[in-house]
C-alpha cells in the first residue's frame, strides 16, 4: 500500500480496493513506527484522522469523491488547523491553538483529504536545514552509502518533505519564501512546486516574509504535486495578493508533450564552484528534454548574483515586521518582567531561537533611519531588475531548468557555523520567491554517495501548466525510482 | 488683523499646523469586518485581524476609501489615483500587531485649501497638506488596576485621516475656525461624526513663534488635543512658553508635548532623543491602492453643498444676514430643516426666522435633535409646523400666536388639533369692526387722545393694547395701526 503515489492511492479508494480508513491507519501505523527517528511529526492528530477517513469512506460510498478524498495528507506547522495546535517550529507559540483554519488547509478539507498530523519545519520557516526548529532537527530518511549519520532533510519544509519521502503521508502541505518547497524536496528525492505568488492564499499561513511567501504541495510526483496544487490554490478574497484567476487542471498538464517548448539554460547558474555532479546532473536533464523535443537554448539573467543579498535584506526586513506581535501579551508564551519592555525582551529572548533573532535584528536594522535607502529600497530596485531579467527571458523561452540546489542533502551540524555559507543553499531558488514565479523541483537521480538530486524547472507568472509538463517530461525520462532506507513498508 | 504677542524684545508671530485625527464614519474598521460602534463592552469588537493573530491579513475597506475621497474632495484637494499603505513600527500593548498600518509617502488625497473667516469678517486660505488613511490603536486602561494595564482592542483597527494642514495659521482664533470649519465639512459630507468629547476628532497641534520676517523656528508637538477650546489655549500658553525661553537666551527642544486644561500648561511627554524609529516600509500584505477613474468621477459630481457655499447662498440667493446664514449653516441639522421649510414655498427669512427662534426652543423644550424636525411621528409634526406658519402668512394669525400654537402644540398632535388652535386665534382683519372697537376706545378714553394730540405719542402703543385687548387679542394689529392712525390724525 505504500508503494503507491497520491494519483494510484486515489483511484484505489475510488474502486475501493481498500478504504479510506485502511489508508489512513495504515500511514498512523507507519508514523508510529518511524517518527522516532525522524522527527518529522511534531503532532499527530490521530483521532481527527480516522475521523475524516470514516467521513471520506462514507462520501466515498455514497459516489461523491471529491479531488483528495481519503488521502492522507502531512500539514507544515506553519499553517493554522483550527482547534489542532500550530507552533510555527517556534517555543513562542508553544501553546497557540488557532481558532480558524487556513485557507489552504481548508480547501484541501473541502476536498476530502485527511490530515495525519502537523510536520516539523525551520523555526518560522527561516532555514535550509531543519535545525533551526524548536522542537529538535528533522532526520532526512536518506543516508550517504555507507555512512549511518544523519543528513538535513532541507528547510524549512524539512518535515513535509521527510515525511513524504519516507511514506509517513501521500503528500504535505509546504511553503516557500526563498526555496523552502523546492530545495527539501530535492534533499529528499521527492518533488515539489512553489506555484505563482498570489496563487494559493497566505490567509491564516503564520507569516514569515509576505510578500515571498507562498504554498504549494510537497509530493512523490509531478503528477501527485498537480493533484494537491489544484485543490490547494484558488482565489482568496481575505488574501489582498491572492490572484483572481481560475485554476487549471495541472495533472492534466502533467501529460502535455514538451515538443517545441523553447527551454532556456541561465548563463548565470552556471557558477564557478558549481559541484561536477550537479553539473552532469544538469546537462542530463536538458538532454532529456532534448529528447522529448524541446529546443534548448542559453539565456541570461544578468542580476542573478544580486538576488540573494537582496533576497536577505527583503526576507528579514519583513519578518522582522511580521514577528513583532509575537511580544508575550496575548497568545504567544509570556516570560514576565517589571515592565511591558521587559516583558517584550523575555518572551522574545525566550520565546525566539538565534537564527529567528539574528533575522529579527538584520530586519530592523535595514528599516532603520539612515539605512532603509541603503539597504531595503536597494534590494527592491534589485528585485525590480530580477523580475525584468525573467520578463525579458520569457518573451523567447517557455521555461528555464537550472539545479535546485548547490548540493546534495547535507549532514545534521554541517554548515553551521557561518549563516552565510547556509544561506547559499537558496541560489538558485531565492530568485523565483523575488520574482513571484513558479518553481518546482523534480529528482532526477542519485550523486555518488547515493543521495537524491533534483532540477528545478521556472515558469511564466501562473503558467505552472508549462512547468508541470516540462517537470514531467524530466521525471518520465530520468525513471527515478531510487528509496530512501528509512521508509514505510520496509523492516528496520 | 495679526495676532502678534509682546514680549520684552519687541513682538512675536506664531506659526502652528495642525494634524487633525478623524475617525471615518464606517460600520467596519480599515482592514477587518469588526464594528466601530462606540461604548460597546471592552473587546466585544475585535476580530482576528484586529488582535494579529497568527496568519491574519489586513483587507482594505471600500467604504473607508470612499470617505476619504469624499472628504479630499470637500478639502478641494488633489485626488491620489494611486496610494500605499506603509507599516510604521513600534511596540506598545494597544497596538496588537507590532504596526500601525498608516500611508506614509504615498497618500490618498494630496495638496487641498480650507477658507476661514474671523471674527472681524475677514477670510483667509489654510493650506492641507495632505490627508491619509491609517488605523486607530486600541486603549491602555491604566486606572483599573493598581499594577496591571488593561487594554481594550475595540478601537485597535479603527479607521482613521489624518488631515495635515501647511503651517499657515497664525494665531489661537485661525487654528480654532480651522478645526471648527474642518469638522463642519466632514460632518456635512457624513465622513467623521466630529464628535470630540468620544475622541472621533483630535488633534496634534505644532506650535513655534517667530520675529517678524524670520524663517521658522524649532516646534514643538503638542498630541491629542480634544476640544477646539483646548487647541486655542494650548497654543496660547505654548507660544508664551516658547517666547519666554527665546527671551532668556535660551533654546526651544524639539519635543512632544502634553496639554493640561486643568493647569493651563503644556508639558513634555518625549524629547526628539527619546523619538521613535518607525521603520516604515510598504506594508506587502497590501497591494498599492488604485482608484478608479469614474469612480472618483461620480463622486465628485454626487458630492453635496459644502459650508461655504451654503453660507454663500443662503446671503446672495436668499437674502439672509451674515449672522443667519453662519448660525443656520454651523448645524447641518438646522440647515436641513431650514430647507425642508424652504421646500414648502415659505419666504426664506420667515424660515430662517422661525429655526433660529421658536423652532430653536421647541427643540430645547422637547430634548429632540434638529435633525428629527422633519421626520418625527411620521412627518406629521413638521406639516403641523408648516400649517401654522402658513397660517400666518395668510394673516390669519399674528407672529405671536404662531409662536403660542407651535410651543403649545405637542410633537404627535393631529392636524385636528393644530387647525383648532389657529381658529381659536385667528385675528379679526373685518375693517368695520375693527373701526367699532377703535371707536369705542377712543370715546372711553377721551384725556388721553388730547394729551397724545397735544404730542405725548407714547401714548400710541397705549391704545394699540386697549383695542388688542378689547378684541381678545385677535384683531389683526396692522389693521389696528393703520385705522388708529387715520382716527387720530
Amino acid at each position: 500500500m505504500f508503494d503507491l503515489t497520491l494519483a494510484q492511492a486515489r483511484d484505489g479508494l475510488r474502486k475501493r480496493d481498500f478504504s479510506a480508513r485502511e489508508l489512513t491507519d495504515a500511514y498512523l501505523g507507519a508514523v508510529a513506527a518511524l517518527n522516532p527517528k525522524l522527527n518529522a511529526y511534531l503532532l499527530v492528530t490521530e483521532a481527527q484522522a480516522r475521523a475524516q477517513a470514516d467521513a471520506a469512506d462514507a462520501a466515498l460510498a455514497r459516489g461523491e469523491a471529491a479531488n483528495l478524498t481519503g488521502i492522507p495528507l502531512a500539514i507544515k506547522d506553519l499553517f493554522c488547523t483550527k482547534g489542532v495546535r500550530t507552533t510555527a517550529g517556534s517555543r513562542i507559540l508553544e501553546h497557540f491553538v488557532p481558532p480558524y483554519e487556513s485557507t489552504v488547509t481548508a480547501n484541501l478539507l473541502r476536498d476530502g483529504a485527511v490530515f495525519l498530523g502537523k510536520v516539523n519545519l525551520d523555526e518560522f520557516a527561516m532555514g535550509s536545514s531543519n535545525m533551526t526548529s524548536a522542537y529538535g532537527p528533522v532526520a532526512n530518511p536518506w543516508t550517504r552509502r555507507g555512512d549511518n549519520r544523519p543528513l538535513v532533510p532541507g528547510g524549512s519544509s524539512g518535515g513535509s518533505a521527510a515525511a513524504v519521502a519516507a511514506r509517513l503521508a501521500l503528500g504535505a502541505t509546504a511553503t516557500d519564501t526563498g526555496g523552502s518547497i523546492r530545495q527539501p524536496a530535492a534533499f529528499c528525492g521527492i518533488a515539489g512546486i512553489k506555484p505563482t505568488y498570489g496563487r494559493c492564499s497566505r490567509w491564516g499561513i503564520v507569516a514569515f516574509a509576505s510578500s515571498l511567501d507562498q504554498a504549494g504541495p510537497i509530493a512523490r510526483t509531478v503528477e501527485d504535486c498537480a493533484i494537491m496544487l489544484r485543490s490547494m490554490a484558488g482565489f482568496d478574497p481575505k488574501d489582498s495578493t491572492s490572484a483572481d484567476l481560475a485554476v487549471p487542471d495541472y495533472q492534466a498538464a502533467c501529460h502535455r508533450s514538451v515538443k517545441g517548448l523553447r527551454i532556456g539554460v541561465p548563463k548565470e547558474y552556471r557558477s564557478e564552484g558549481m559541484a561536477p555532479e550537479i553539473e552532469a546532473m544538469w546537462q542530463q536533464g536538458l538532454a532529456w528534454l532534448r529528447d522529448q523535443g524541446a529546443d534548448i537554448v542559453d539565456v541570461s539573467l544578468p542580476h542573478t548574483k544580486y538576488a540573494l543579498p537582496a533576497y536577505y535584506i527583503v526576507a528579514p526586513a519583513e519578518a522582522s515586521s511580521n514577528l513583532a506581535r509575537y511580544d508575550g501579551v496575548r497568545f504567544s508564551s509570556r516570560t514576565d518582567g517589571g515592565d511591558l519592555t521587559e516583558l517584550y525582551e523575555n518572551s522574545r529572548a525566550a520565546g525566539f531561537g538565534a537564527e529567528v533573532q539574528r533575522r529579527v535584528l538584520i530586519g530592523t536594522y535595514v528599516l532603520s533611519a539612515g539605512y532603509y535607502d541603503a539597504y531595503y529600497i536597494r534590494a527592491q530596485k534589485i528585485r525590480a531588475l530580477i523580475l525584468k531579467d525573467f520578463t525579458d527571458v520569457f518573451r523567447t523561452v517557455d521555461a528555464l531548468v537550472t539545479p535546485t540546489a548547490p548540493s546534495a542533502a547535507f549532514g545534521q551540524g554541517e554548515k553551521m557555523d557561518d549563516p552565510v555559507t547556509m544561506y547559499l543553499n537558496d541560489v538558485f531558488t531565492g530568485p523565483a520567491n523575488m520574482s513571484g514565479i513558479p518553481g518546482l523541483s523534480v529528482p532526477a537521480g542519485l550523486d555518488s554517495q547515493g543521495l537524491p538530486l533534483g532540477l528545478q524547472v521556472l515558469g511564466k507568472p501562473f503558467d505552472e501548466e508549462t512547468v508541470f509538463a516540462v517537470g514531467a517530461a524530466i521525471e518520465r525520462a530520468s525513471g527515478f525510482s531510487a528509496l530512501p532506507g528509512i521508509r514505510a513498508g520496509v523492516a528496520a | 488683523m495679526s495676532y502678534i504677542i509682546e514680549g520684552r524684545t519687541g513682538p512675536w508671530e506664531i506659526v502652528v499646523g495642525l494634524e487633525v485625527h478623524a475617525q471615518v464614519i464606517s460600520n467596519s474598521k480599515l482592514f477587518s469586518g469588526a464594528a466601530t460602534a462606540f461604548g460597546a463592552e471592552p473587546n466585544s469588537q475585535v476580530s482576528f485581524v484586529d488582535a494579529a493573530f497568527p496568519g491574519m491579513l489586513p483587507v482594505l475597506n471600500r467604504e473607508a476609501v470612499a470617505q476619504a475621497v469624499r472628504t479630499g474632495l470637500g478639502l478641494n484637494a488633489h485626488i491620489n489615483m494611486v496610494s500605499r499603505f506603509d507599516r510604521k513600527n513600534y511596540f506598545y500593548a494597544d497596538l496588537p500587531s507590532g504596526y500601525q498600518i498608516s500611508q506614509y509617502e504615498h497618500p490618498i488625497v494630496g495638496a487641498g485649501t480650507i477658507e476661514i473667516t474671523l471674527a472681524d469678517g475677514s477670510t483667509r486660505q489654510i493650506g492641507v497638506t495632505r490627508l491619509h488613511l491609517e488605523q486607530d490603536a486600541g486603549k491602555s486602561l491604566h486606572d483599573q488596576h493598581p499594577t496591571k494595564s488593561y487594554i481594550d482592542l475595540n478601537r485597535a483597527g479603527v479607521a482613521l485621516m489624518e488631515i495635515v494642514s501647511e503651517p499657515d495659521i497664525r494665531s489661537p482664533e485661525e487654528a480654532g475656525a480651522y478645526v471648527r470649519e474642518l469638522r463642519l465639512i466632514m460632518l456635512y459630507l457624513r465622513t467623521c461624526d466630529g464628535n470630540m468629547e468620544e475622541g472621533s476628532l483630535r488633534a496634534d497641534v505644532n506650535v513655534s513663534v517667530r520675529k517678524h520676517g524670520e524663517s521658522y523656528r524649532t516646534r514643538c508637538e503638542i498630541k491629542n488635543v480634544n476640544s477646539v477650546r483646548f487647541v486655542m489655549q494650548a497654543i496660547e500658553v505654548e507660544a508664551l512658553r516658547q517666547i519666554e525661553i527665546w527671551e532668556a537666551g535660551g533654546t526651544v527642544q524639539q519635543e512632544t508635548r502634553l496639554f493640561d486644561p486643568n493647569r493651563g500648561e503644556t508639558r513634555s511627554m518625549r524629547s526628539k532623543e527619546d523619538a521613535h524609529d518607525y521603520r516604515y516600509f510598504p506594508d506587502p500584505d497590501l497591494l498599492p491602492l488604485v482608484l478608479d477613474e469614474a469612480w472618483v468621477d461620480g463622486m465628485k459630481s454626487a458630492l453635496i453643498e459644502l459650508p461655504a457655499m451654503k453660507r454663500a447662498r443662503y446671503k446672495t440667493e436668499l437674502g439672509l444676514s451674515n449672522y443667519e446664514a453662519w448660525t443656520i449653516v454651523d448645524d447641518p441639522e438646522k440647515a436641513a430643516t431650514f430647507e425642508a421649510l424652504l421646500m414648502t414655498g415659505l419666504e426664506a427669512k420667515f424660515c430662517a426666522n422661525a429655526v433660529l427662534g421658536v423652532i430653536s426652543r421647541k427643540v430645547n423644550e422637547e430634548s429632540i435633535t434638529f435633525g428629527l424636525i422633519p421626520t418625527i411621528h411620521g412627518g406629521s409634526f413638521f406639516s403641523n409646523l408648516t400649517e401654522i406658519m402658513r397660517a400666518q402668512v395668510t394673516n390669519a394669525i399674528s407672529a405671536n400666536s404662531v409662536s403660542a400654537i407651535i410651543m403649545s402644540t405637542p410633537l404627535d398632535a393631529p392636524i385636528s388639533q393644530v387647525r383648532a388652535m389657529i381658529k381659536e386665534r385667528e385675528q379679526v382683519s373685518d375693517t368695520s369692526a375693527i373701526e367699532a372697537a377703535v371707536d369705542a376706545m377712543l370715546a372711553a378714553n377721551a384725556a388721553k387722545v388730547e394729551d397724545y394730540r397735544a404730542g405725548n405719542v407714547k401714548l400710541f402703543g397705549f391704545f394699540v393694547g386697549q383695542v388688542m385687548k378689547a378684541m381678545a387679542g385677535k384683531g389683526n394689529p396692522g389693521l389696528v395701526n393703520e385705522v388708529l392712525k387715520a382716527r387720530l390724525g
